[in-house]
This record gives structure tokens, C-alpha cells and sequence, in this order.
């Protein structure tokens, strides 16, 4: 039977680490466990598994995990699954997801992502095989060719033109991986990661990687996997946990190429976010964006209206409109620079989680009911609006 | 940068464009019938849709939209820093190419530059640079 609404009704997450001896498919399953008993679920009760991007043959330091896998290992009698690349961003898999249950494929899902690229670095020969090739192609050939090698270096001449035009500073720029350090101080999962507050003093003095990004402006390869359980409204009854709702969800792509968009698609997946909902930025309690680098969340403050275009740089001053304490909470777990690169589902784990009031140390206050959690970056976006109403 | 450049697999699509350099040409597939251009190459025309598409050189001149000095050794033994640009082509409305600029220091590039193509060769592929104008 088709559903109305879908739910998260469970969100797991492992061990965060660099180079964890663990294996990312028992890492995988660490997570899966705690989002089923988060959920009060349990595995006979899962019928779907979605994932971003699908087990990548050559470089599975960045996708070590098919939803295959899982459906093997932890005996899934499966009604719908999918890993893949090609969707609008990696909550695109939670959105597919959604999309299932509200069709009636499925009742409870499981949707993952499982990163392993700082055990992979550390093992290439098993991880990374793919990644030496005597040519490039695809849309790689238009960047790596001129040693643009990262995608830092694309999303760079984006923030250096943002500055260009509208006048971002560095100081400014530096409050995102500021704020999300503060909070990963607060993240028992973020401690092998972030181990002492940025201070602006240190962040002015880093070195650059890209200008104008620099060290502390990019996430860092993390070993991890993070879990969302996504539920049917008519198979609520069977969760103990407070479901929360994707009350809406967008996404975008108008060119694939990083260097032909004039504008970073988290404008138009913003905008078209509030055309699905009757919910306005003003109801917004805590935003979890994106920032892989740390000019992404500018992008999405400015796309999703909370501030206008160019504007992005002067909301984030100072820092205190984004702490946890501000009027705009931002990345409380401490985004990808500050508790590692979850790569898009630790935006959606923490959101839930805030929702719930399960913060501890780092919840914020005020009995929080909507969120957005976003990820992508560059020509790719997709964001979720999450609500406990 | 002392590096061999990483290797564009030549193919139907994008051979005229990594190519063109050996004739002083920066080949950009331009549509005959609708007359807009189509960056990356493909076989049709991504305005249209029409297949009377065919590489067509443009002057070779542009401004650089945005830039990035690029401090990290990406590979081993690359030499940094060097300057990673977005030029906005002429001739070309729409086009941008992510591309090198040389023949000066880091520090002498700026928004707005007018640059022109240089073609760096290597094994016969042509990798279009450009350099400041004036």
C-alpha cells in the first residue's frame, strides 16, 4: 500500500576513526545495529537497502560496501535496493528511499554510507587499484589534465570569486571550520578527529592547500559508516523510537561539469526545497550543510534564503549566529571538518538526533522541531527538510 | 610543473579539441544550425540537439573569471604553487575552460586578466594554457 509519509526512525552510526584496523563491513554493521536498536527494529523487519554511491570496483576506499553485501550478510529478504553514483547528491539515497516506502515497495529501509579512505590510503593495493591509470577520460579529463586534480581545487575558484565579488573574507570563511570544531569537542564520535578547538589565530596561519582554502578549510579521509532508517507512515506502529519526517526533499543537477555552472547547485536545490513545503526559514531550528569544504555551507545560507545572495560571509561573522547557543545552529555534531568525512549522511544523522533532543553535551536548546540536512557541492545538490511534528 | 601532464583518452568526442593545438587551433564544437557552442564536445548540439555540429576554432583569447594558486603537491614531485584558472573563452558565449596560467608568477594573476591560449604539446596530445595577454 502506497504511504502518505516517510520517516527516519533510526539512525546508527560506527566508530569514526583514521585508519581503523576495523573492516568497513563490520564498521558498516556496527552502525546498522545501533540505527535498529535506535529504531527498535530488528533485521527481519528491514525489506529495503539504499546506498551512495554503491561499491566502487577499483577504488573502494571511498564505497567499500555494496548494499548487495549487507543484503548477503545480514539475511535482508529485500524488496527494493540500490547503490549509485548517478543521483543528485549522496542524501539522494535516503530521498530513493523515501521514495520506496511512500510507494509501497517497502515498509522499513535501511540506507547507508560507508567510507574507508584513510585505511584505504594506508592500503592502496586493496582500496585504491583503480586509482592509477594511464589516462583519464570522463569529466575528469577537463581538470586533471591541469593538475586540478581535487575537487579543492574546483570549489576554490568559487570561493576566491565569492570573495572577489561580494567581499568574503578569510576571517569570515574561517568561522565555518571554527564552529566545527567547537562542536566536535562536544561529539564523543568526533574525538579521532578533532582533538582541540580551532582558534582564528591558528586557522589565519594554516597553510594553504588551494587559495583561498586552506589545510583547515578541507575535510579529512575518515574511516566510518553511518545508518538512517527510513520507515512507511502505516509501519510506524512497529517503531519505538520518535520517528522524524522527511516533510520534503530537493535536488539538482543542470551541468555535470564543475567548470560550466555558474553557480554551485545548492541555489537552485534551495529554492526549490520551500516549493514543496509550507514551511519557511524562519521555522528552521538547526541547519547540518554540507562542508566538505568549508565554502559549501556559504552556498547553501545564501540558496536556502537564510540570507541573501553574496550575504553569506557577513551572516557567518564572528561565528555566533552559528554556534550552538545562536540563532542559527550549524553543524552541531561538527560537520565533516571537524568530525570527519561521513561524506552526507552525518548531516542527516545529526539532524535526527537534534530533532530527538539526543544531542547530549551538544544539543542545542529550544525543543527543536525542523532541520535541513544537506549535502553535494559544486554542478550537485540535495537537501532534506526534517520535522517532528 | 615537471610532471607529465595526466593523459586525456583521445576519442570521437574530444579528439579535435586535445588535437587542435597542433594546428594553433582551440577547436570548441560550435552547432550549424542554431550557431551556440557545446563545451564539453559531444556529438550534438546541447542547445538544440541538432548533429550539424562540428569543431570550429575560436580566437583563442578570454578573461579569467576565477583563479586559484594551488599550493598542494597533488602528485609526487609536482611543482607547486601554480595557478589553476576558470577562463571564460571569446567567441565562445558560455564556454569555460578550467586550464593552467604561465609565463608569469603566481602573484601577477587577477580576475578579469585578459589571457590568450599557449599550446603546451606532450606525446601529441595539445594541452591549451594561457598566459596573460598584456
Amino acid at each position: 500500500m502506497p504511504s502518505k509519509e516517510a520517516y527516519i526512525t533510526g539512525v546508527g552510526q560506527s566508530e569514526v576513526g583514521v585508519r581503523l584496523p576495523r573492516h568497513p563491513l563490520l564498521l558498516t554493521v556496527d552502525a546498522v545495529r545501533e540505527a535498529l536498536d535506535d529504531a527498535g527494529l530488528t533485521l527481519d523487519q528491514i525489506d529495503g537497502v539504499f546506498t551512495y554511491p554503491g561499491k566502487m570496483a577499483g577504488y573502494t576506499a571511498f564505497s567499500p560496501i555494496a548494499s548487495e553485501d549487507l543484503i548477503e550478510v545480514l539475511g535482508i529478504k529485500s524488496k527494493w535496493h540500490m547503490g549509485a553514483m548517478e543521483q543528485p547528491a549522496q542524501l539522494s539515497a535516503i530521498g530513493v528511499a523515501a521514495m520506496a516506502v511512500k510507494q509501497g515497495l517497502c515498509r522499513h529501509v535501511i540506507c547507508f554510507r560507508t567510507v574507508y579512505e584513510a585505511g584505504g590510503m594506508a592500503d592502496p593495493a586493496q582500496y585504491m587499484a583503480g586509482a592509477k591509470q594511464d589516462t583519464v577520460s570522463g569529466s575528469s579529463q577537463w581538470t586533471s589534465p591541469f593538475w586540478a586534480t581535487s575537487a579543492a581545487c574546483w570549489t576554490a575558484q568559487y570561493a576566491a570569486r565569492h570573495m572577489h565579488r561580494y567581499g568574503l573574507t578569510r576571517e569570515q570563511l574561517g568561522q565555518i571550520a571554527i564552529n566545527g570544531s567547537r562542536n566536535a569537542m562536544a561529539n564523543p564520535r568526533a574525538r579521532a578527529i578533532t582533538k582541540e578547538e580551532l582558534t582564528l589565530e591558528k586557522y589565519m596561519a594554516a597553510r594553504m592547500v588551494t587559495t583561498p582554502l586552506c589545510l583547515y578549510d578541507c575535510d579529512r579521509f575518515s574511516d566510518a559508516s553511518t545508518v538512517v532508517i527510513v520507515s512507511a507512515e502505516d509501519a510506524l506502529d512497529e517503531v519505538s523510537a520518535k520517528p522524524i519526517r522527511i516533510a520534503a526533499m530537493s535536488g539538482s543537477v543542470d551541468r555535470y561539469s564543475w567548470d560550466q555552472v555558474e553557480e554551485f547547485a545548492a541555489y537552485e536545490t534551495g529554492a526549490d526545497l520551500w516549493k514543496r513545503t509550507d514551511y519557511t526559514t524562519a521555522d528552521v531550528d538547526t541547519v547540518q550543510f554540507y562542508d566538505g569544504f568549508a565554502f559549501l555551507p556559504i552556498t547553501w545560507l545564501e540558496g536556502l534564503g537564510f540570507c541573501e545572495k553574496g550575504e553569506g560571509g557577513r551572516f557567518i561573522e564572528g561565528g555566533t549566529r552559528i554556534a550552538r547557543d545562536g540563532e542559527l545552529p550549524l553543524n552541531t555534531f561538527g560537520g565533516q571538518l571537524g568530525a570527519g568525512r561521513l561524506h552526507g549522511f552525518g548531516f542527516a544523522h545529526e539532524a535526527v538526533t537534534q530533532l530527538r533532543g539526543k544531542g547530549g553535551e551538544r544539543q542545542i536548546a529550544g525543543d527543536p522541531k525542523v532541520a535541513v540536512a544537506t549535502s553535494g557541492g559544486g554542478p550537485m545538490a540535495a537537501a532534506l527538510l526534517l520535522t517532528r511534528d | 610543473m615537471n610532471l607529465p601532464r595526466p593523459r586525456p583518452r583521445l576519442d570521437q568526442e574530444n579528439t579535435a579539441f586535445w588535437t587542435g593545438g597542433g594546428e594553433g587551433r582551440l577547436n570548441i564544437v560550435h552547432c550549424g544550425d542554431c550557431g551556440e557552442f557545446t563545451h564539453p564536445p559531444r556529438l550534438l548540439c546541447r542547445h538544440c540537439q541538432s548533429e550539424n555540429v562540428a569543431p570550429q576554432a575560436v580566437p583563442g583569447t578570454g578573461t579569467i573569471d576565477s583563479f586559484t594558486i594551488n599550493h598542494q603537491p597533488w602528485a609526487k614531485g609536482l611543482e607547486v604553487p601554480y595557478v589553476i584558472a576558470r577562463v571564460k573563452l571569446d567567441g565562445a558565449p558560455g564556454v569555460y575552460l578550467t586550464t593552467n596560467i604561465v609565463g608569469c608568477p603566481v602573484e601577477a594573476v587577477d580576475f578579469e586578466d585578459r589571457v590568450r591560449v599557449v599550446f603546451e604539446e606532450q606525446d601529441g596530445v595539445f594541452y591549451p594554457l594561457f598566459e596573460k595577454a598584456d
